[in-house]
């Protein structure tokens, strides 16, 4: 390996289901590398595989066959507790759904990945309410999700998905359960944060929404039909020309 | 995860769902406090029979005349005086193991003190009547040898009789009372001795010199002169009671000159055998009421078990998102375990004190004997966490097996 190594590489990325007699190739040989610093929108039709190809990337779930590397760590051949440490230091996780704990406070939540990371008390609380300050929600700490809106709880998510300084976000739809002015708001945030040097994947089926990314790449039936380099819309701008009265651009 | 922080993941669990965590642990709390109560009642019924045991004496024996067949009528039970104090002497010299073998003669009826009055019970026998009933002295001293063999005019007396003659707190030795008009001089008091088996006041009796009680009490003269109404018979500890008894019964024949086959004009009666059996008897009675106790612990254990279950399955969302911010299976199966362990201890704890309450309670009102030990709370608060252990043990390991993706995306 002369040239340095991409965040995230993989080479023809398998993944077969076997539904009753028929075998489904929900990855059919994806290769595709990830630059540290990148803001990639993975799109595509339901069923074309990119959500299989952001759980594998995800150490959630693995290959069939096929290489996949992230920060250097070959992870298409860990055990599961491997896989646990990686998805708890590499990567920050963003849900369509939040995935906050309910009756649980904003800090608390943020904490979360840092309690299986070991950090003691004192560390963890600081951490947090730092990522909590990062998204705007510091004077926002103590409150349970259920006091929040999806756009708050969202950012909560965010904080939770950085406390523990991971190489990569991955966000899955994360602007679908939210109105367009707050998508549009949280994508500013994305950005803010691709901004400062995070690598971000998102996934998403809204061509609005990619268009926030500067690369994106579609999926059709486990395959890699485009991947472009894009110059990304700006999402202070959009929020500006909303704040105008023009229509909304998400 | 260390294990502060897995104790306060499962302790907020529990909280959040504070209606179902106490519905699961009420039955625990009901299994544990039946254990214990069930425990105390068991263990107070043994307590009570091992106590009458002690005040009995221990290893003792009585011997009985009677049971004699006069003309063809049976009589009962020392309708004839056949046994003398020679017997109880052979008794006590001539049989291995044999500590004491103390006669005695019985009366009862009014004994009087100045102005006052009160119908007991009086023996007339000697010191070994008191070695054999593990019946120390209050105060005072005892029967001296002369005043056994010459009709002393002395009495030892039960606390219960001393105070009903003279009256609480005042000492009654070197007073006289009258028993059959006899004047005899108090020289002891005996040591509280408690309700027999039978819930006799055994404090209520007058002991005085066995020639005394023949000569000058009972009235006894003549050819009967040596006839006693008992003999008590102390055994050496762990001596074989049973062979003694067995001794002595051919000893008996010998003396009595009984025919091969025919009746004894004789009883023996082995008391503490007879106590041990009932000791025996509460203490399966014990075990029993335990056992079912247990069953009602089991069911409590399983209730926890489904809970978890219930838990396991409705918090599954939330299993896959812990997975995904870097929860290892075991974290998982850590979490789980401790929030049902969790669960059983604190219902354990409330049980412990819903079980002592429950035992005072029967104790107060239905004024049954209950014995609270701390190795039935020990049994109780070991069961408890074993059963968080073992039922906690599969909805845990269900939950730390989930795959994180099918966790995050199950409905």
């Amino acid at each position: 390996m002369s040239s340095p190594a991409a965040l995230i590489e993989t080479r023809d990325l398998r993944k077969d289901y076997v539904l009753g007699d028929n075998v489904v190739h929900a990855l059919a040989g994806v290769s595709m590398a990830i630059e540290a610093g990148e803001f990639v929108a993975v799109m595509g039709p339901s069923g074309s595989g990119k959500s299989t190809f952001m759980n594998m990337i995800g150490c959630l779930d693995r290959p069939t066959s096929g290489s996949y590397r992230i920060a250097g760590e070959d992870a298409a051949r860990m055990d599961a507790d491997a896989l646990a440490a990686v998805r708890n230091r590499r990567i920050g996780f963003v849900f369509q759904q939040f995935n906050l704990l309910a009756r649980t406070s904003a800090l608390e939540n943020v904490e979360l990945p840092l309690m299986y990371a070991n950090v003691p008390t004192q560390e963890r609380h600081a951490r947090a309410l730092d990522k909590l300050k990062l998204v705007g929600l510091a004077d926002r700490s103590d409150h349970q999700p259920s006091q929040l809106s999806g756009g708050q709880q969202q950012r909560v998510a965010i904080a939770r998905a950085l406390v523990n300084n991971p190489a990569l976000i991955l966000a899955d739809e994360p602007t679908g359960a939210l109105d367009s002015r707050t998508s549009v708001e949280i994508m500013a945030l994305l950005q803010r944060l691709n901004a400062d040097g995070m690598t971000i994947v998102l996934v998403t089926h809204e061509h609005d929404v990619a268009a926030f990314a500067s690369r994106l790449v579609m999926f059709r039936d486990g395959r890699i039909v485009s991947d472009e380099r894009q110059a990304p819309t700006s999402a202070a701008e959009a929020l500006r020309a909303l704040d105008r009265g023009e229509p909304a651009a998400a | 995860m260390n294990a502060l922080m897995v104790l306060r993941v499962a302790l907020k669990a529990l909280r959040v769902n504070k209606l179902r965590s106490s519905l699961t642990m009420l039955g625990m709390i009901i299994g544990v406090a039946a254990v214990i109560a069930m425990l105390a009642i068991g263990g107070g019924a043994q307590e009570r029979v091992r106590e009458q045991l002690k005040n009995l004496g221990s290893n003792l024996m009585l011997i009985f005349p009677g049971s004699t067949t006069a003309s063809g009528v049976r009589l009962g039970t020392g309708a004839a005086q056949t046994l003398t104090e020679e017997d109880a002497q052979a008794i006590a010299a001539e049989i291995d193991g044999v500590v004491v073998a103390a006669p005695s003669v019985r009366g009862a009826g009014q004994v009087v003190a100045g102005n006052s009055n009160w119908s007991t019970q009086y023996f007339g026998t000697n010191n070994d009547y008191l070695i054999a009933r593990d019946w120390p002295l209050a105060s005072g001293r005892l029967f001296e040898p002369a005043e056994i063999s010459g009709s002393g005019k002395v009495a030892l007396i039960g606390l219960t009789t001393a105070k009903q003659l003279f009256g609480e707190g005042v000492d009654p030795v070197d007073q006289v009372i009258r028993v059959r008009k006899v004047p005899l001089t108090i020289i002891g008091v005996l040591d509280r001795k408690g309700q027999n088996a039978l819930g006799q006041d055994q404090d209520d009796i007058v002991l005085m010199p066995i020639s005394t009680a023949r000569n000058r009490v009972l009235g006894q003269t003549g050819g009967k002169q040596k006839r006693i109404g008992s003999i008590s018979v102390k055994t050496a500890d762990g001596a074989d009671m049973k062979a003694i008894e067995e001794r002595i019964r051919e000893l008996l024949r010998q003396r009595l000159k009984v025919q091969p086959g025919a009746d004894e004009p004789f009883t023996i009666r082995n008391l503490t055998e007879i106590l041990q059996a009932q000791e025996a008897a509460s203490r399966v009675l014990t075990v029993l009421l335990g056992a079912v106790a247990s069953v009602s612990l089991l069911v409590g254990g399983i209730g926890i078990m489904n809970i978890m279950l219930v838990s396991v399955t409705e918090r599954t969302r939330e299993i896959g998102l812990r997975m995904a911010v870097g929860a290892r299976g075991r974290d998982i199966l850590k979490q789980f375990l401790v929030e049902a362990i969790t669960l059983s201890m604190i219902g354990g704890a409330l049980g412990i004190l819903l079980g002592v309450a429950a035992s005072f309670a029967v104790g107060e009102f239905a004024n049954w004997r209950t014995d609270i030990t701390p190795q039935a709370i020990f049994l109780a608060v070991g069961f408890a966490a074993g059963i968080g252990v073992f039922f906690g043990f599969y909805p845990a390991r269900k939950a730390s097996r989930l795959l994180p993706i099918e966790a995050l995306r199950y409905e």
